[in-house]
């Protein structure tokens, strides 16, 4: 990288002081300086993220939308609060069509069983890409084989970019979702999604946007995108486990049954009806993660405090900083090289598996995930059985490349 | 824990030149084995005559973990009864697996280089892999599989082919 570039860099976004936000950093692993590169599975959290769930635990514990006594009451305002949050995160206007869920993977299978078992019948298509995660693959693929629909698939080219000249001939009157994600956990490409929005729509057909990788790295605007619904994990944007979100625009969400049911998402229950709540209560059956979600909502403002446009940009510059390095390495493959690419990388080193690359560079305390990244279609279309991805984040610096490159070159070293 | 352990040049040597490397010709047992937490994919092939092990091959794409335990396994229970390759590949899992060093008996010779396994349990399947397949391969009648084993690591299985 040029000295104007890291100076840029450097001067707009101090990354030390971003660092020191989070105390896993400065960590130690085989008596190495932790390099955390695996925010593409679960990214770290503040200490103001940590605070608040801690804070929740020690004071204000209580089950929400049930009691009348202030403890609980608080409990349902956090709550209600970070729907709000999440709402301005993602600028929904009307915070009631955001859904607490489990997860990403939870949400799509809400999705999929909630929209799907309603509105798709035997002959009709779904169309995902090939460059899914498993978790919108699979749940599609359940829902194709019990009611008789049909999986059709976008290709992607060998730099790991959808074919949309074949995508707008897939679709068709049968089409009845288009599912994709917006950046690929493995080849990091940043999908189109506003065009792909408008192809399908353009066809009366609803689009379902993965953000898992998306909402955490650059600022999302749903009604810009104009997707019908968009889903994203706590955990990917600086926040706990066991929580995600579905944003859905309201029509399809009070036209679409319940998913799970028990309490919480009922009007009133007699052993002959039950009738149910409105949204989001509808999809919410049960206890929610309350302290996860105070956690998201704290994940959010301390993003937005730095800015998404910040973050993407500090990303993107090392990006271009890390392909650059690791392009010097012999006998390296990259699988993933669109321009339009987020900070994952996805490589492997002739003659050493992914694996052992994976438990060498842990010696040198780098982390990065080894292996199919639950993406087992995309490794057959590379025909590769398992890739190693480092994937980059706010507090990820031009040091941590500079590790992993050198950690790489001692891996080969011992193979070689 | 580091890796220096595991990464000896004995399990290099195996991994870069796997011995008994192939499928045997006309084989009477045959098995293959996935994990598909890492992409690992093996089959192992043998002539059995009175249960005992004749020939024994494997082939497969693997990391070197998984690579070398399966060269250096072929060459252990080649011309060995089932009931004593049983008892091997318990004394196997027990070296990679159990809380000492200790733990694997002395017929394992130059095997016990896997025993630093233990301290790196998303490894320890890889180095079983082999061990499940061949396995699988001796229970010819029945399917088997690694599922809810004592491994740390869940997800792998093997399959009768």
């Amino acid at each position: 990288m040029g000295k104007a570039m890291r100076n840029d860099t450097v001067v707009k976004y101090d990354v030390e002081r971003i660092r020191r936000d989070f105390p896993v950093l400065s960590t130690s692993v085989n008596d190495n300086p932790l390099v955390y590169l695996d925010s593409g599975a679960s990214s770290q959290m503040p200490q103001s993220v940590i605070d608040r769930i801690n804070h929740y635990h020690q004071y204000e514990h209580a089950n929400i939308h049930r009691g009348v006594y202030q403890l609980s009451e608080q409990a349902t305002t956090a709550y209600e609060e970070v729907r709000t949050t999440v709402a301005r995160f993602l600028n929904v206007p009307d915070s009631a069509e955001i859904i607490f869920t489990k997860g990403t993977t939870h949400a799509i299978n809400l999705v999929a069983h909630a929209y799907g078992r309603k509105f798709v019948r035997a002959g009709d298509e779904i169309i995902v890409s090939h460059m899914e995660h498993h978790s919108n693959i699979v749940p599609w693929q359940q829902l194709c084989e019990e009611v008789g629909a049909t999986l059709k698939v976008i290709p992607i080219s060998d730099v790991g970019e959808l074919d949309l000249e074949v995508y707008e001939g897939l679709l068709s009157e049968k089409t009845k979702m288009v599912a994709v994600t917006h950046v690929s956990n493995v080849l990091g490409t940043i999908n189109p999604i506003r065009d792909m929005v408008a192809l399908a729509h353009a066809k009366d057909i609803p689009v379902l946007v993965d953000g898992a990788q998306g909402a955490p790295h650059m600022k999302v605007d749903v009604q810009d995108l104009d997707c019908d619904f968009y889903i994203f994990s706590g955990h990917k944007v600086c926040g706990p486990t066991g929580i995600g979100v579905l944003y859905g625009k309201r029509d399809w969400l009070e036209r679409m049954d319940p998913f799970e049911g028990g309490g919480d998402m009922i009007l009133s229950v007699t052993f002959e009806k039950t009738t149910y709540a409105d949204i989001p209560a509808k999809f919410e059956a049960g206890t929610p993660p309350i302290v996860s979600a105070l956690g998201l909502g704290k994940a959010i403002d301390y993003l937005e405090s730095i800015g998404l446009d910040s973050i993407e940009l500090h990303e993107k510059v090392l990006t271009k900083y890390a392909m650059d390095a690791l392009t010097d390495i012999e006998d390296i493959t990259f699988y993933g090289t669109a321009p339009n690419k987020a900070g994952v990388i996805s490589f492997n080193i002739k003659g050493v598996h992914a694996h052992d690359i994976g438990t060498l560079l842990n010696d040198d305390g780098v982390a990065v995930r080894t292996g199919h990244h639950c993406a087992q279609p995309i490794m057959q279309r590379y025909k590769v059985p398992a890739t190693t991805r480092a994937s980059f984040y706010l507090y990820n610096t031009v040091d941590d490349v500079d590790k992993l490159v050198v950690a790489i070159r001692k891996a080969q070293k011992i193979f070689s | 824990m580091s890796s220096k352990q595991i990464y000896q040049e004995v399990i290099l040597d195996h991994c870069k030149k796997p011995r008994n490397w192939g499928m045997v010709s006309k084989p009477t047992h045959k098995a293959e084995g996935i994990n598909p937490l890492c992409g690992d994919h093996l089959w192992v092939s043998m002539t059995v005559v009175d249960e005992t092990i004749e020939d024994i091959q494997y082939e497969g794409e693997s990391c070197a973990i998984c690579m070398a335990s399966g060269s250096m396994m072929t060459m252990k229970v080649k011309g060995k009864a089932f009931t004593d390759v049983m008892a091997l590949t318990e004394q196997f899992r027990s070296l990679t697996t159990g809380p000492s060093e200790a733990d694997g008996a002395k017929e394992l010779g130059s095997l016990t280089v896997f025993s630093g396994i233990r301290d790196l349990p998303s490894r320890v399947k890889c180095a079983m892999l082999p061990w499940h397949t061949l396995t699988a391969a001796i229970n010819s009648k029945e399917e088997a599989s690694t599922e809810g084993d004592q491994d740390p690591v869940p997800g792998s299985g093997t399959q009768k082919t």
